[in-house]
């Protein structure tokens, strides 16, 4: 499995293909349903720096607040990304995000978006919410908890060897295409069977 | 004594057991997929993950999802039994397993966006009621994630564009057709709880408590016995797999119930669950004491 450091360059992402396994070490950010409308309703001046360059996970994790005041994710799997079609290829674009990370793939807005800007759809594996948290060092700051509550916020974490998989890359290429494909193949093939 | 305290106690380990220890019998049906699938394959790796997951999440007593889902109940008690406590208690429960992170604040107020913060929400948790013979109260309990509950479908037969209809062909051709379109997206390789026949309502509760079945079990209407084997098959040859990544392994067990219908309705029901499919069951005698179920 390549390691890759975060924030990523462009040449980096651009050479990176599906099927690829890749382990993420360093900053990247949380975002779902409502960071990501609230992203493109203005430019946010504070959270920029955050997404220029890295990746935003979509991920409502289960965190706790330990007595000193500082955070801790207990719980962080990814959550289902089509969710955010009509939005992800702006956000990309205007943030300059060079991944997303999530589950369940994209359309082809996003795969458009990704062969534009120069980025990456990863893909964790759904459910698998302790193999990530324990990937998760250290929440450095939070965006937005009080408005959107926990799930929805934007939270700010270091990661070491996050796994994840290139399932739809900066050249076209996606998995979920192919495998859709396939498996509507396979059903026509059930259905034209005897009953 | 059956104290609110006591059921609120015993449910809140009720929810842990479910959040945070897959049964069993999906354990094993995951190992058995992980054997089936290419030794390099993206579905293997998956499967491999996934069941990493499963023990790190028993050890931790952590949940096993950060998607705790919506906790569904179904309650059966004995006749003087009061449902309004019991569903206090549940709430309490939720509220507690909140706190104590077995659950991740999951409830969303639908008109103002904004997270109740506790967990417990209006029909969240939520609670089925049946009186029964028994001296003992049983609550059997699934946490139901967002992701499978967003591809769950209900078909309504005839269906022209699928050809299917109003007989167990046509409910293979709809079931085989929910699968396709749910992909990768309900966390697969997931179990599927389908209902034939009910309305709109019925139909999707009786979807949900065929859930409740253990994956070995093999349904006693022999010919539900058979649609289910061969649903089984044949949507494990679809090619979805692990995730959506391809391979072998789409679906883990395929349960079907049967409700009476009226004339001009022939629905059919799937409730797609998530490879994480989390169930507990407690049993609780009259001085209260509890017998954890399978």
């Amino acid at each position: 499995m390549a390691e890759l450091r975060l924030p990523l360059d462009e040449k980096t992402v651009r050479a990176l293909e599906v099927g690829a396994g890749v382990e993420l070490t360093g900053r990247m950010i949380t975002g779902r349903d409502a960071a990501h409308k609230w992203l493109l309703e203005e430019h946010r001046e504070a959270v920029a720096p955050f997404l220029e360059g890295t990746v935003i996970y979509h991920c409502g994790p289960v965190v706790r607040q330990l007595d000193d005041g500082s955070y801790e994710f207990v719980a962080a799997g990814p959550t289902t990304s089509i969710r955010e079609e009509p939005y992800q290829a702006d956000v990309i674009d205007r943030y300059g995000l060079r991944g997303v990370i999530g589950k369940g793939g994209m359309g082809l807005k996003t795969l458009a978006g990704l062969q534009k800007s120069g980025a990456l759809y990863l893909h964790a594996v759904g459910g698998a919410a302790q193999v990530l948290a324990e990937a998760v060092k250290k929440v450095e700051r939070v965006f937005m908890l009080e408005e959107f509550g926990v799930p929805e916020a934007l939270w700010v974490i270091e990661v070491e060897k996050f796994p994840v998989m290139v399932t739809m890359d900066a050249r076209g290429g996606s998995l979920h295409t192919e495998v859709e494909d396939y498996s509507k193949a396979q059903f026509e093939r059930l259905l034209a069977a005897p009953a | 004594m059956l104290t609110k305290e006591r059921y609120v106690d015993t449910f809140l380990e009720l929810i842990r057991r479910a959040s945070a220890e897959l049964p069993s019998d999906v354990v094993q049906a995951l190992q058995q997929g992980r054997d089936r699938e290419a030794s390099d394959s993206l579905a293997r790796q998956a499967l491999v993950t996934i069941l990493d997951n499963v023990d790190l999440a028993r050890a931790k007593s952590a949940p096993i999802c950060q998607d705790t889902g919506t906790p569904v109940a179904w309650v059966s008690y004995p006749e003087g039994t009061s449902t309004r406590l019991l569903e206090e208690a549940m709430h309490e429960a939720v509220k507690e397993a909140t706190a104590k992170s077995y659950l991740r604040p999951n409830a969303v107020d639908t008109l103002t966006g904004k997270n109740t913060g506790d967990g417990a929400g209006r029909a969240i948790p939520f609670l089925h009621f049946e009186e029964w013979d028994e001296p003992k109260v049983e609550v059997r309990l699934i946490l139901k994630g967002g992701g499978c509950e967003n591809v769950g479908v209900q078909y309504k037969l005839p269906d022209t564009g699928l050809q299917a209809g109003r007989d167990l062909e046509g409910v293979r051709r709809v079931v085989l057709d929910a699968v396709v379109q749910a992909q990768g997206k309900g966390c697969a390789p997931g179990v599927l709880g389908i209902c034939i026949g009910g309305d709109r309502v019925s139909g999707f509760s009786e979807s949900k408590c065929q859930l409740l079945r253990p994956l070995s079990d093999t349904n006693p209407m022999a010919e539900l016995a058979e649609l289910e084997e061969r649903l089984l098959k044949e949507a494990n040859e679809l090619g979805i797999g692990p995730m959506g990544f391809g391979g072998k392994t789409t679906v883990l067990g395929v349960k079907v119930g049967v409700l009476d219908r009226l004339p001009a309705s022939y629905f059919v029901t799937i409730s797609y669950m998530c490879w994480a499919d989390r169930r507990a069951a407690v049993s609780l005698d009259e001085e209260g004491a509890a017998t954890w179920l399978n």
